[in-house]
């Protein structure tokens, strides 16, 4: 096919560009022996499936970033990352995905190709099929460039069951590495700032690492991605739901040079940056060293480390500043704005 | 960040709260009441929270949070005219981001925005300037809102575009200055604030001797600081060891930054571009004569409320758009708590804000809101 040129209305039309566009693009990209069958849905053997667990997670999220490419990433590996993640995080082993592009008319062909070359590297490594899926093409204005919805089923191991009410007294908080990555490097790649620094986003895939853990420690209390509203958000879901309180040790959490210096300078809060490729885990103290050295020898963990305990409260999340201070950190109301002074 | 990171040693840190811990039953002496220290600024407030100053504090101090956030004291007046100016057509309408949140009577400029209004977020007013070079079609209007740490880059943009002739770029003013405002609280008759922490990046532009009247009109002690906890902590110190050796003077922690006679250059460039106002309405502290400023004749072609003719409601101190039941005024003058506000965390919460308290991270109410939950519990 050829990448010159830029999506059209008649790419959305159903007409013979439209097969063009699904087949000789999109198709050959992610091609496998489930999606060629060329049929209106996947068809997928439950035996197999039955086989790796007991139950079945299934979950959807749609992805509508700007910019997007950025440093570390695309919005296609986001969307299959973020799919992939999120079943991991329930304790599944992903499988299959499906995949629906919402396209504004104009989007060079040339991006589109790009963004689904790496949709495809991002599924093999994660080690997912994407088996099904769906294109529309709006008019310009319709639609910022390019959204996409994936969704995605995976079989859960029977006996793996973290939750967020999970986490007890006396148990660890648990991160696997640096934090805010994601939130700054869009922040930066969106141009407005006019700031040099140099931060990429941490857009990875995490089911290797909840195996490596499970396999560790069959006993993990809470397990989360902390995508949007970052680690001080999915602390405050497990410390309400759990009806305890996390208390957070500020100079052991991991958080970059530039990412901190960028939230000094623009007033914002690197507890509520969005991370694309972080979990959090309250696992029990004596599991804890286990779990670390577990996830230490995976890519996505070699940073991992202990931030906090969990202690008995209320529901909050307190955070001991390194200057010797506590405050809580609290759920964000909405979107983190600047500051003026 | 090793620059930072010399402002932020807990060592240190724990040497002056162990001094201050040391001499505040001294400095309180026999009164029941604790010390009722006011800082002024909200950056300062933000910081208490940040680090958990407040929680390292003897109960002799009490921290009362002042009026100093320019998105705080901004009246809803003010907002209608903002959203009255993004609602032309041909208005792009450019703002710091916590200005968006700030509720109007009709609505907030997030809330214009979302009703198909041009409202941008930029991050200073030169950003707002370069939209309106790019778009020469369009009228683009920076919301100039501020004390005197945003007023130089307000001014020299202003005169930046008077010098490359731009026709379409204005400022809607609504700066006001530290010294006027801090003097109505001072004239307050509910006052019982006992000293202040005043703000270091203010004092950058105007220096230290603009206090001058707080220690001698008033006999309030007063320390200018920075914005570190370091910086803040040594400054209550200081203000500690007057209260404990009977003296009343202005004195300046953040020597370092603040030169005595302040900013020559960012002075000028204030005094080219503006001038003083003669009514300003604050929100909760009502009028304020000679505290906020416009812009000179001589400029009336980059302003806003000119080029609009807006209505004038403001320039003529109609007060009173505030709901009774909603305490922000209190709150403001140090007078209440920001939890006695019968409204806070019920009604008004940094989702939905009924005061603009309640909109800046902050704003003493949102401050509160959350961090403070540590604090109103001790
Ligand atoms: S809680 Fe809301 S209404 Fe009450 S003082 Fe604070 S901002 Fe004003």
């Amino acid at each position: 096919m050829n990448f010159s040129g830029s999506i059209t209305l008649a790419h959305g039309s159903g007409g013979r560009v439209m097969h063009q566009l699904v087949d000789e693009l999109i198709r050959s990209t992610f091609s496998n022996p489930l999606l060629e069958e060329g049929e209106d849905q996947a068809r997928i053997p439950l035996a197999g499936l039955g086989a790796q667990g007991d139950r079945l997670a299934f979950t959807t999220d749609s992805y509508v970033v700007t910019p997007l490419e950025f440093p570390g990433g695309n919005i296609g590996t986001l969307a299959i990352n973020g799919t992939v993640n999120d079943l991991a995080v329930g304790g599944a082993k992903p499988l299959y995905l499906s995949c629906g592009f919402i396209i504004e008319e104009g989007l060079s062909l040339e991006t589109f190709a790009r963004i689904l070359q790496s949709m495809r590297l991002a599924a093999d490594e994660a080690g997912v099929q994407i088996v099904t899926g769906d294109t529309k093409v709006v008019q310009r204005g319709g639609a910022d460039k390019l959204f996409i919805n994936t969704a995605g089923v995976g079989v859960i191991p029977a006996g793996f069951n973290p939750s967020a009410g999970g986490a007890q007294v006396g148990d660890v908080v648990i991160i696997n590495g640096w934090l805010g990555d994601h939130g700054a490097a869009i922040l930066n790649a969106r141009g407005d700032l006019a700031l040099e620094a140099d931060i990429e986003s941490d857009c990875a895939p995490l089911n290797a690492l909840v195996e490596a853990m499970f396999a560790a420690c069959s006993d993990i209390h809470c397990l989360r991605d902390a995508t949007r509203g970052g680690l001080a958000t999915v602390l405050n879901e497990f410390a309400e739901r759990s009806g305890v309180d996390m208390v957070l040790k500020e100079d052991t959490l991991p958080i970059r040079t530039p990412v901190r210096g960028m939230c000094e300078i623009l007033g914002l809060d690197p507890l509520y940056l969005a991370n694309e490729g972080k979990l959090v885990a309250v696992v029990p103290a004596e599991a804890a060293q286990t779990v670390l050295a577990a996830m230490q020898r995976i890519p996505a963990g070699y940073h991992a480390c202990i931030i906090g305990a969990v202690v008995e409260g209320e529901g909050h999340v307190i955070l001991q500043t390194a200057f010797g201070g506590e405050r809580i950190v609290d759920m964000l109301p909405g979107e983190q704005l600047p500051r003026i002074c | 960040m090793k620059y930072m990171d010399e402002f932020r040693d807990p060592a240190t840190a724990k040497k002056l709260v162990e001094e201050i811990k040391r001499l505040a039953p001294i400095a309180r002496g026999q009164r029941e009441m604790p010390l009722q220290i006011m800082e002024f600024c909200g950056g300062h407030t933000h910081t208490l929270f940040k680090y958990g100053i407040a929680s390292m504090l003897p109960a002799d101090i009490e921290m009362v949070h002042g009026p100093g956030c320019p998105v705080c004291v901004l009246p809803m007046a003010r907002v209608d005219d903002c959203v009255a100016i993004a609602e032309q057509p041909s208005v792009i309408f450019t703002t710091f981001g916590d200005a968006m949140r700030v509720p109007g009577t009709r609505k907030s400029l997030l809330q214009a925005k979302a009703d198909g209004c041009d409202v941008r977020m930029v991050y200073s007013p030169m950003d707002a300037l370069a939209i309106a070079r790019k778009n020469p079609e369009r009228e683009v209007v920076f919301f100039a809102l501020g004390f005197e740490t945003t007023m130089p880059s307000t001014a020299l943009t202003l005169l930046q575009a008077y010098r490359e002739g731009l026709k379409n770029f204005s400022l809607f003013c609504n700066h006001i200055t530290t010294p006027a405002t801090m003097r109505a609280i001072l004239t307050d008759p509910d006052l019982r604030l006992d000293g202040f922490l005043a703000p270091g990046h203010v004092s950058m532009v105007i220096g230290a001797h603009p206090y001058d009247f707080v220690t001698r009109d008033y006999r309030k002690p007063l320390v200018i600081t920075g914005f570190e906890p370091l910086d803040i902590l040594q400054a209550l110190w200081m203000l500690v060891k007057q209260f404990a050796e009977g003296r009343c003077e202005v004195e300046n922690q953040y020597a370092r930054i603040v030169p005595e006679a302040g900013n020559v250059a960012g002075l000028k460039a204030i005094a080219e571009v503006y001038e003083t106002r003669e009514h300003s309405e604050f929100r909760g502290l009502g009028n304020i004569g000679d505290a906020g400023v416009q812009i000179r004749d001589d400029y009336a072609a980059y302003d806003a409320e000119k080029k609009f003719g807006l209505p004038i409601d403001f320039a003529q101190g109609a007060v009173g758009y505030d709901p009774e039941h909603l305490k922000c005024a209190d709150v403001l003058r140090g007078v209440m708590k920001p939890w006695e506000c019968p409204a806070f965390a019920k009604t008004c919460n940094p989702q939905n804000p009924l005061g603009a308290l309640m909109v800046s991270p902050e704003g003493s109410c949102a401050a509160y809101y959350a961090y403070g939950k540590l604090a109103k519990r001790s």
